[in-house]
């Protein structure tokens, strides 16, 4: 048997990451590890960057290139999205990396420890944190970039699983809280496997159907409405399923709000924003490029989910107690608003309102969890709402910063939340369906709904009085720092002057058939 | 023509001025004051240069300014002024100034910083002036939506009772009004995207496209009820006497003077010409709900206890006229309607500030904690009568003119109408001079002799905020000519070129 052609080239970035993850794990072997903190955290900024410079050079020449025999397309949307997953991985990792808060960082020594066990304390207060968290965080990565740009069926579900499996490790990491933490990593292990395993069966019915799993065959069969219909729409509804889980779209949400506050907070941001921008960047291109000559079949379920999806995201939100919490749902809502942007098939401002928003919402998403792993006190972050009442006068400045951040949530004006949501309405107006006006109309209703809780937690910042048990707030080290001023800056630049970055997802929107 | 940009300077000015005064040291609050003081005479001054530039007979959009801003989609910051919204942004720097030195010691003594109240009321200014000179829908709306983040903050950091509960209330209801808008604003942009080829916001382009009947009723619909949260109209209003009685006294001053006309404005200059099918369709309900509206709030304020409450709810009323005026379709009344817009602001604004010199002598608003006040401070009382009696449009003063010119124009048309809204004219007559009697006439309050403040007449100080508003309700009721110069041709421009109205011939009746 012949081996396809392979373009190392347009692999680069993936291979790349892949190696240095590889070597992560070799560092952790050979490495004295009162040394590998350092080193791990150069490794990985270098290996990500380096990555980085390689997409930038791809996207400037306009690179389209399907390789590996059809398993994985390089075009816009894969550059543009693995730019992205870059760029928030960078970001977040320097949230994950911050050790200045707490002794040891936020990750816990061993995990192995026994909850509660004197080795349990000890490790808790004077032990570094772990230093697997960089490898593992590589890996995801490298799982979600192939994750957005695999071009059949099969290579999508390795990256699924590529990218999963670290995740789940690393929500079972935190230093403190760590029964909650295992729990939300069990939760998130059976959850997902339970979707990886609906994934997979509807490959495989996708492959009865189709008698293919590349998206290009699947495309033609499709086009040539050929084959059982049964066989194609419990295959393609099985596969959406896990798709939309990882997405975080109801009713496949529940396990959001559990794992998100149960993970270690660097964690939840990285899930939270790259883990998104892989989940939709994967269900845009098999929606656009295989299964778009079904769309008249799909868009009315999508639709309801979607709906489904806004309305419970932001309704519950209103209930939350907790910040972290609160986030969840306000990033299960975000899940629906994204769902309306990819319902705007088949026109290419749906792939490009859908990867602006990614954009605007990764970054104003890891900003506010990196305000959260500030507001602490003896026991770590302190995430119950009332203990936040007062911050603004304890700390105007964080306040502030986390006020504009919620107000970028809530869309107003002047932040990338706005332009963001613009976008998308506005391409599913365009997309000259009646569906598109519905979804708007319950976006809009939703975002009034949302608008509460993020200006509750407004309230009880700046309005009421500080009580006895308000937490203090870090300084923030230089890591978080950087992280909360990328996170702003970028916030108010999509704001205020969206428009380099609206023609980049309008000049990469078109997907390679 | 000249080519000073004055609509972006003014917008921006107010931003500057902000930014300086909230960087000053905390522990100099004078010094903020002085700077916040002389920064918005300067933006005064400014606005008068402007006010002198405008050329009355002129075109009707004057000092436009372009500038690109997200070219992919069309939007560009744009600014032009005709005299509608000329008139709002003189109100706007009039007031601002006469607010500032009413608020002097406002923020004072809670534990609040008080160079942030003076940058809050900076900023506020700079969304105000934008809102009113923005002629791009894109850029109307920004400046709709963050207006509303100055005076939350405004509302719930220096309010008074109940703050929280009315700062949340007032951005909640004027987010869902604009989110309505929002997806108007979209819809419209759409629908002008694929009828002109090309994206555009550009208001006078969008004036030109032609709309489905179905499609510009639902637009329309998702603007006005915007509007409408924001003017207030009935029903929408419920969040404007619990904002009014809880914000500082300088805040609803320009809550209710200048915030809620963008309501009003907006039906003007959004509604009525990009829609105007749409506007004579829904005109019957919009004129029931300002007609409701004048007989509601008015009752509701005979009744109320709250000094503050009380001014709110005749803003409702006064609303209901404005409203009455847009939505009869004559440019006699649509003129007074934007006139009133200019002489409620003056005229109740001087009514917020002179109820928060007592509130502030008294420490309460309640009506029952008052009575005889006038023998303890006469000249305050004095100022108090007159912004009541220039509140219920007493002959002579500006709001009269204005009140008799829709009134008139609406007869021509609509009879029932006017008849009904004329009736509102009694009902304001009961609230107002039955609250001054409750408050100033009559024996003196026993409770109110001992408080220290109450010996304090009208200081120079209150002086200083209240002899501007005054000479200005006393010329402007004598010698209009000038204002109604330049809003007239804009309010005929709306009517005939925009909506194709023509006013009624002069009949036997009203002849």
């Amino acid at each position: 048997m012949k081996l396809p052609a392979i373009d190392y080239a347009a692999l680069a970035p993936m291979l790349i990451l892949f190696g240095v993850a590889c070597l992560g794990v070799l560092v952790e072997a050979f490495v004295p590890r009162a040394r590998r903190q350092p080193v791990q955290v150069v490794l990985a900024l270098a290996g990500l960057i380096a990555a980085l410079i390689v997409i930038i050079r791809q996207a400037t020449e306009q690179k389209e290139v399907i390789t590996i025999g059809g398993a994985v397309a390089v075009d816009g949307p894969t550059l543009f999205l693995q730019g992205t997953i870059v760029v928030l991985g960078i970001v977040s990792l320097l949230l994950v990396a911050e050790r200045s808060l707490e002794r040891g960082g936020t990750f816990v020594a061993q995990a192995a420890v026994v909850v509660g066990s004197e080795a349990d304390r000890r490790q808790a207060a004077r032990e570094p944190g772990a230093t697997e968290v960089y490898p593992l965080a590589v890996f995801a990565l490298s799982g979600m970039m192939l994750f957005v740009s695999s071009n059949d069926l099969l290579t999508m579900f390795v990256a699924l699983e590529v990218f999963s499996l670290p995740l789940y490790l690393l929500c079972a990491l935190a230093r403190r809280r760590r029964l909650l933490s295992q729990e939300a990593a069990l939760k998130y292990f059976l959850l997902g496997a339970f979707a990886s395993a609906f994934f997979l069966f509807g490959i495989a019915l996708l492959y009865g159907y189709a008698g293919r799993v590349d998206f290009a065959g699947i495309r033609g069969a499709v086009r040539a409405h050929e084959g059982s219909e049964v066989l194609l729409f419990a295959g393609l509804a099985l596969l959406v399923i896990g798709l939309l889980f990882k997405a975080a779209a109801a009713p496949f949400h529940v396990w959001i709000p559990d794992v998100y506050q149960g993970a270690p907070t660097p964690i939840t941001a990285f899930m939270a924003a790259c883990t998104k921008v892989a989940a939709f960047g994967a269900l845009l291109r098999v929606l656009y490029v295989a299964f778009d000559g079904a769309q008249w079949d799909y868009k009315p379920v999508l639709g309801v989910i979607a709906v489904l999806t806004m309305l419970i995201g932001s309704i519950l939100a209103v209930t939350q107690t907790d910040i972290k919490r609160l986030l969840a749902y306000s990033s299960i809502a975000n899940a629906g608003y994204l769902l309306v942007g990819v319902l705007a098939v088949p026109t290419t401002s749906g792939v490009s309102s859908t990867m602006f928003y990614l954009v605007a919402y990764g970054f104003t998403v890891v900003a506010a969890f990196a305000v959260v792993t500030l507001v602490r006190d003896a026991d770590g972050e302190a995430t119950h709402l009332s203990r936040w009442a007062g911050l603004g006068k304890r700390s105007p400045l964080l306040s502030a910063i986390f006020t504009f951040l919620l107000l970028a949530f809530a869309g107003i004006p002047l932040t990338s939340g706005f332009t963001s949501k613009f976008a998308i309405f506005s391409a599913a107006l365009d997309a000259q369906d009646d569906l598109g006006i519905w979804l708007v109309i319950v976006g809009v209703i939703t975002s009034m709904i949302l608008a509460f809780p993020y200006l509750r937690v407004v309230v009880m910042m700046w309005l009421s009085e500080p009580g006895e048990s308000t937490p203090s707030v870090s300084l923030p080290g230089a890591l978080t720092s950087a992280t909360l001023a990328i996170g702003v800056f970028v916030t108010l630049l999509l704001g205020l002057a969206p428009q380099p970055v609206l023609e980049l997802t309008d000049r990469a929107a078109d997907f390679i058939r | 023509m000249t080519s000073f940009p004055y609509l972006s300077v003014l917008t921006l000015a107010p931003l500057v001025g902000a930014a300086i005064v909230a960087f000053l040291p905390r522990r100099r609050p004078a010094l903020a004051k002085q700077v916040a003081l002389i920064w918005s005479l300067a933006v005064l001054a400014l606005t008068t240069v402007m006010w002198v530039a405008f050329e009355a007979g002129g075109s009707r959009f004057q000092f436009r300014e372009s500038y690109p801003w997200i070219p992919v989609w069309g939007v560009n910051v744009t600014f032009a002024a005709d005299g509608i919204a000329l008139v709002m942004l003189a109100l706007i720097a009039v007031l601002l100034p006469v607010v500032i030195i009413a608020s002097w010691h406002d923020a004072e003594g809670g534990r609040r910083s008080v160079p942030a109240y003076f940058a809050l009321l900076l900023v506020l200014e700079s969304t105000m002036i934008g809102v009113f000179a923005a002629a791009d829908v894109f850029l109307f709306y920004v400046f709709f939506e963050i207006m509303l983040v100055p005076m939350y903050f405004l509302i719930g950091s220096f309010g008074g009772h109940q703050r929280q509960y009315a700062a949340v209330k007032f951005f909640l209801y004027s987010l869902v009004g604009g989110l309505f808008m929002l997806a108007a604003v979209i819809g419209l942009w759409v629908l002008a995207g694929r009828a002109l080829g090309e994206p555009t916001f550009d208001w006078q382009a969008l004036t030109q496209i032609d709309l489905s009947t179905g499609a510009e009723r639902w637009l329309f619909l998702g603007f006005f009820i915007a509007f409408a949260v924001k003017a207030p109209f009935f029903p929408f209003h419920t969040w404007l006497p619990d904002a009014g009685s809880a914000a500082p006294a300088g805040a609803a001053a320009l809550l209710v003077g200048v915030l809620d006309k963008v309501g009003t404005f907006g039906i003007l200059r959004y509604c009525l010409p990009l829609f105007p099918e749409a506007s004579r369709y829904f005109a019957p309900l919009a004129l029931t709900l300002a007609v409701v509206g004048i007989i509601y709030a008015a009752l509701l304020a005979v009744g109320q206890n709250d000094l503050k409450r009380l001014v709110a709810y005749t803003s409702i009323a006064h609303f209901g006229f404005i409203g009455v005026g847009i939505f009869a379709f004559t440019t006699q009344a649509g003129t007074g309607a934007v006139l009133y817009m200019l002489n409620h602001g003056l005229a109740t604004g001087l009514l917020f500030l002179v109820v928060g010199m007592f509130v502030a002598r008294r420490g309460s608003a309640l009506i029952s904690d008052f009575g005889g006040a006038g023998t303890m401070v006469p000249v305050l009382a004095g100022v108090f009568l007159f912004a009541g009696l220039a509140s219920l449009a007493l002959p002579g003063l500006a709001p009269f003119v204005s009140e008799f010119m829709v009134l008139i124009g609406t007869l021509t048309v609509n009879k029932t109408v006017a008849v009904i809204a004329t009736a509102g004219i009694v009902l304001a007559a009961a609230y107002v001079l039955w609250m001054i009697q409750r408050t100033t006439q009559g024996t003196l309050n026993p409770a109110l002799s001992t408080v220290d403040g109450m010996r304090r007449d009208l200081t120079w100080r209150e002086t200083a905020v209240v002899a501007p508003l005054i000479v200005l309700l006393i010329v402007l009721g004598f010698y209009p000519k000038p204002v109604i110069d330049v809003i007239n041709p804009a309010v005929t421009a709306t009517l005939q070129q925009d909506m194709g109205v023509q006013d009624p011939a002069p009949t036997e009746a009203s002849r």
